[in-house]
């Protein structure tokens, strides 16, 4: 017996193939589903949760979800909208989001996922945490304060790049981004602006030196058009549009700082 | 348009803020003339007022760093039967807030004693001086806050969208465009 292998999305018909996720296939299919620690170009990690839907009625991150023949999978809810937007919060209160002085402003998938969502307010208590910056290495800064723990540099110096110039530390609340060297700066390892991991951070915590503000805010990326309407090809992220730039198709609408 | 009945009351202060909020409300340009038609100012600095009685609707710019900001957000929580933040520095403590993870005596030390060029400092400790805070807090964690503008600043766009979707009695609401962190 043949199976429809489609599920349907808020209604809609999806397709999909074997070994694709919830969230890829409906990419494929020009659809959008909110996620911050998911790029197309790495294996899940599943620890945002912003891309959490309604599988048949159980919630699931639909980055490590499977989908399954005429699965019923809700995502564009108030439900599970209020919901990430409390997700969204916790992640602003956490850390330093001061935005307009941040290079990544415009670019940034936090604060685009956040104006998709209605963010209106961080709602919480500030934590205010204390996160000195790394200004070692001559190329590359990095500004912990925005750091949101996707492990996407992780992911990408580790299975990229063969370096493992970071890694995530700690459990819970203390969990924090560190820099594998025994000083703990960035100056003491290979890292070098070459690497894939640095221009895979949807945030903006790595950051080249000497480029700022080349393009003005307002004129950024999602200050165009919002993420839910910038096209996400497989295998090119809106946020990574220098990384591979030999074997992925050029992002049309994402802007180079 | 008919006149409107009865003018709604609308009070407006900058706490720790640079006044750039206030800035872009004036560049909602000649629809102020539009908004006078509709609201008359208490409490402003448009208006001079020194206290806000009762009133619609307050505007809040800027986060608190001092005791009298604490007191004039209070008052007009008291008085005002919406309160609004208006931009990143009522909303999240803004610029004024990175001064957070120092501690307050490090900081009075370095600006009146320790800085270059300075001789003879001493921490200005005149009554009249609001005592400063230990941290700059967003005002949503002292008083209940009904609208949120962000933005530094938010766009005249984005007030003047706020602010007619509140006199027409809806929810207000900032689409793609007129929400903005920076
Ligand atoms: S990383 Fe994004 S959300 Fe954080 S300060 Fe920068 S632009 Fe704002
Ligand atoms: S530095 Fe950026 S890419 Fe790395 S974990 Fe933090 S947010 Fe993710
Ligand atoms: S995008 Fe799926 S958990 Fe982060």
């Amino acid at each position: 017996m043949s199976q429809s292998n489609t599920f349907t999305l808020d209604g809609k018909t999806i397709p999909y193939s074997e070994g694709q996720t919830i969230i890829q296939a409906a990419m494929a299919a020009g659809e959008y589903i909110p996620h911050l620690c998911f790029n197309p170009e790495f294996k899940p990690h599943g620890s945002c949760k912003l891309c959490t839907v309604k599988a048949n009625g159980r919630q699931t991150a639909s980055c490590t979800q499977h989908p399954a023949p005429d699965m019923v999978v809700e995502s564009d809810t108030k439900e599970i909208n209020d919901e990430r937007r409390t997700l969204l919060q916790m992640l602003f209160v956490e850390g330093n989001h001061f935005c307009p002085s941040c290079e990544k402003s415009g670019n940034c998938q936090l604060q685009a996922t956040a104006y998709q969502l209605n963010m209106m307010s961080p709602h919480f208590d500030q934590f205010f945490p204390d996160r000195p910056l790394d200004a070692s290495h001559p190329d590359y800064l990095l500004d912990f304060n925005r750091c949101i723990l996707c492990s996407l540099c992780v992911r990408a110096s580790r299975d990229v790049d063969g370096k493992n110039v970071f890694a995530l530390s700690g459990r819970g609340i203390k969990s924090h981004l560190i820099v594998n060297a025994k000083s703990g700066r960035l100056a003491d390892t290979n890292f070098s602006g070459d690497d894939k991991a640095a221009h895979v951070c949807p945030v903006g915590v790595i950051l080249k030196k000497r480029v700022g503000f080349a393009i003005p805010i307002g004129s950024r990326s999602f200050d165009e058009q919002p993420i839910s309407a910038t096209p996400h090809p497989q295998g090119a992220c809106p946020v990574g549009p220098r990384s591979n730039a030999a074997t992925l198709p050029p992002h049309p609408t994402v802007k180079d700082a | 348009m008919n006149a409107p009945t009865k003018k709604l009351r609308v009070a407006t202060t900058s706490l720790a803020g640079c006044f750039g909020c206030h800035m872009s409300f004036l560049d909602i340009d000649e629809r102020l003339l539009e908004l006078v038609q509709l609201v008359e100012f208490d409490r402003s600095p448009l208006t001079d007022i020194k206290h806000c009685g009762p009133c619609d609707i307050g505007i809040i710019e800027g986060g608190l760093c001092n005791a009298e900001n604490v007191h004039v957000l209070r008052e007009f929580r008291a008085n005002c039967k919406i309160l609004i933040a208006i931009g990143a520095c009522a909303i999240n403590g803004g610029l004024p807030a990175q001064r957070n993870h120092l501690s307050l005596s490090a900081i009075l030390e370095e600006v009146y004693h320790a800085q270059h060029g300075l001789v003879d400092g001493f921490i200005p400790n005149d009554p009249e001086l609001p005592l400063p805070l230990d941290k700059v807090h967003p005002i949503h964690e002292v008083v209940k806050v009904d609208y949120f503008i962000p933005g530094c600043p938010p766009s005249a766009d984005a007030i003047w969208k706020v602010l007619t979707d509140l006199l027409a009695g809806k929810e207000p609401e900032l689409g793609h465009g007129l929400i903005h962190y920076d």
